[in-house]
């Protein structure tokens, strides 16, 4: 090695140095640490003991942890779809023939700007039984308002309704980035064969912008099943009532650990989310061949 | 579109068949506008509600009107009289702050070594570095937990800065970024005999400075709105960052909606503010992040 070569190489060291040094401290070790937790009951002194598989027995025989991956499923099911689709419809509304573009796309972007907390408290109150404004709306329409948040059969999709609201803006800008990657020239051809605005979207916008919906879809479903915009959400307006209705499964981790002092049962449900995170986007980057992560154009 | 739909109208312009699709034309924009007209106010309609709700006066913070008939912004002091809220927003500028510059400094360093400096191992440390990108904050939250708190970081700043600092996005956004950095600009400064460290800090850092402010725009905007990791790592009142001063301050002022929502509106202001002044570096960032990371 040259002592050219040996300084380029002594300066990669060091520049990579502190970021692989807390990435491994913060991410790695706790990675390789979650596994290991699941085989222990450990308390919050810090007090750890080897219990084997008791924590996976436990959480398979837990009925409470099976609702919550119905819920869980529940939410990822509707809001997965739910936010691709809005956001979609939002994406060719701002990318087609539509007047001050600009400002509806940061209007439709704009809740993203705030914080999930403020998010779910503005939604408390305008969705509060008494004066809120939505149940307003509805009672001059004549429409008598469910409860949103007190309503066991209403309240998770009023969290999902919301997160969906919050997140739309996010991928509505990545579809528009695929959208516009489109070449015009296939909308002029496709209006020379005399194809309305239905056929160009089923016959050239959607088959070209399949690698971003993929994408899209793979993100929101990670987004979903992590449930970190969902967990804020409810930690504020359900607190994963009412009935346990709105207990997805990050919050029964967090409710698990953190108010119950189980960090071994806790790591057991986390390394069980783990596990279908892997799998279903493995499954997910399989099917798309890598999907964008695996190109490098060097 | 624009462009193809005023050549298509000039195109047909007199003849009958052209007139009726222009009008169908127009009538189908005036659809659309009504549309999109609907869909921002359902967007923006919550954000409007929290302004005017954080302006009513006691009197009318049980009324079921929206715009306050005597608006007033004793709500916004009240706040601070109830709760240590300046001490909630300085914590939360801190670690915001902190955590910008030490993932946007040392995210583009190893970024860039990760590129452009050839060392022994190189490939092996880019794919340690891509194998956590995708790990989820639930999967690890406990163990996280007790690797900070049994390194005595619990209830401290470093515990709430450092675990948010140092994740893989900001190293893979930035190699991304420096894989397609043209290289002639760097050679240039090779010509004049730099160092490996002064041509990255005098040439390569000045000439990537839209990307680092995308990164640190982002970066500040997320660690602001955080929620989870404060709210465990930081149980001492004193260390409260905004998100979890307002989110406890609603269980004790939670009839008090105007409290409640000056305190949120308090909350969101340097974002908002931040959204209206960069919003197309904002919305830029997500686009060029979102597609890469």
């Amino acid at each position: 090695m040259s002592a050219r070569e040996r300084r380029e190489a002594l300066t990669g060291y060091a520049f990579v140095a502190p970021s692989a040094l807390g990435v491994g401290l913060f991410v790695l070790l706790p990675m390789l640490l979650a596994f290991g937790l699941s085989f222990t009951s450990v308390n919050s002194f810090g007090q750890i003991d080897f219990v084997g598989w008791d924590n996976y027995r436990r959480m398979f025989a837990d009925p409470q942890f099976a609702h919550s991956m119905r819920v869980t499923a529940l939410y990822v099911g509707v809001f997965m779809p739910g936010v691709y689709l809005t956001a979609l419809g939002m994406a060719l509304l701002v990318n087609g023939d539509l007047p001050a573009r600009a400002f509806f796309r940061t209007a439709f972007f704009a809740p993203y700007s705030v914080s999930l907390v403020v998010v779910a408290l503005v939604w408390r109150y305008l969705l509060s039984d008494r004066i809120g404004a939505v149940g307003t709306v509805l009672r001059s329409v004549g429409v008598a308002p469910p409860s949103f948040l007190g309503d066991p059969d209403v309240a998770l999709w009023t969290v999902t309704g919301i997160s969906i609201w919050f997140l739309v803006g996010f991928y509505m800008i990545i579809l528009l980035g695929g959208l516009q990657d489109i070449p015009r020239e296939l909308y002029e051809a496709a209006r020379l064969d005399g194809a309305g605005p239905w056929r160009t979207l089923v016959d050239i916008v959607l088959p070209m912008l399949r690698p971003t919906t993929f994408f899209v879809l793979i993100l929101a479903t990670i987004a979903g099943l992590a449930g970190l915009q969902a967990f804020d959400l409810v930690y504020v307006m359900t607190q994963g009532g009412p009935d346990r209705s709105t207990s997805i499964g990050i919050y029964f981790i967090y409710e698990q650990a953190f108010r119950f002092d189980q960090f071994g049962y806790a790591s057991a449900v986390a390394t069980w989310y783990a596990f279908a995170l892997i799998v279903l986007t493995g499954a997910a980057f399989r099917l798309t061949g890598g999907g964008r992560f695996g190109h490098d154009d060097r | 579109m624009a462009t193809t739909t005023a050549r298509r109208t000039r195109h047909t312009r007199g003849a009958g068949p052209g007139r009726a699709r222009r009008r169908g034309l127009r009538v189908r924009r005036a659809g659309l506008l009504v549309l999109a007209a609907l869909v921002a106010t359902v967007q923006l309609f919550p954000l409007v509600a929290m302004v005017l709700g954080a302006l009513k006066g006691p009197a009318e913070a049980g009324s079921r009107h929206l715009v306050p008939r005597e608006p007033t912004l004793a709500n916004l002091a009240a706040v601070f009289d109830h709760v240590p809220f300046g001490l909630y927003l300085f914590n939360s500028l801190v670690t915001s702050v902190a955590v910008t510059v030490l993932a946007v400094g040392f995210g583009s360093m190893a970024g860039y070594a990760l590129a452009r400096l050839r060392f022994p191992g190189r490939e092996w440390v880019f794919g340690a570095f891509f194998a956590t990108l995708l790990v989820a904050l639930p999967v690890i939250i406990v163990p996280l937990y007790v690797v900070v708190t049994r390194m005595g970081m619990g209830n401290t700043y470093a515990g709430l800065i450092l675990p948010v600092a140092f994740t893989a996005f900001p190293v893979f956004l930035m190699r991304q970024f420096y894989v397609r950095f043209p290289r002639d600009l760097e050679e240039a400064a090779d010509l004049d005999g730099a160092g490996y460290v002064r041509r990255f800090f005098s040439v390569v850092l000045p000439l990537s400075r839209p990307m680092l402010a995308a990164l640190g725009v982002l970066t500040f905007l997320t660690t602001w709105n955080g929620f989870l990791w404060p709210l465990i790592v930081a149980r001492d009142r004193s260390l409260w960052v905004v998100q979890v001063g307002i989110a406890t301050f609603q269980n004790q002022y939670g009839g008090d909606w105007n409290l409640v929502m000056a305190a949120s509106l308090l909350a969101a202001l340097p974002t908002l503010l931040m959204f209206v002044l960069l919003q197309r570096q904002i919305v830029e960032s997500v686009a060029t992040t979102g597609l890469k990371g």
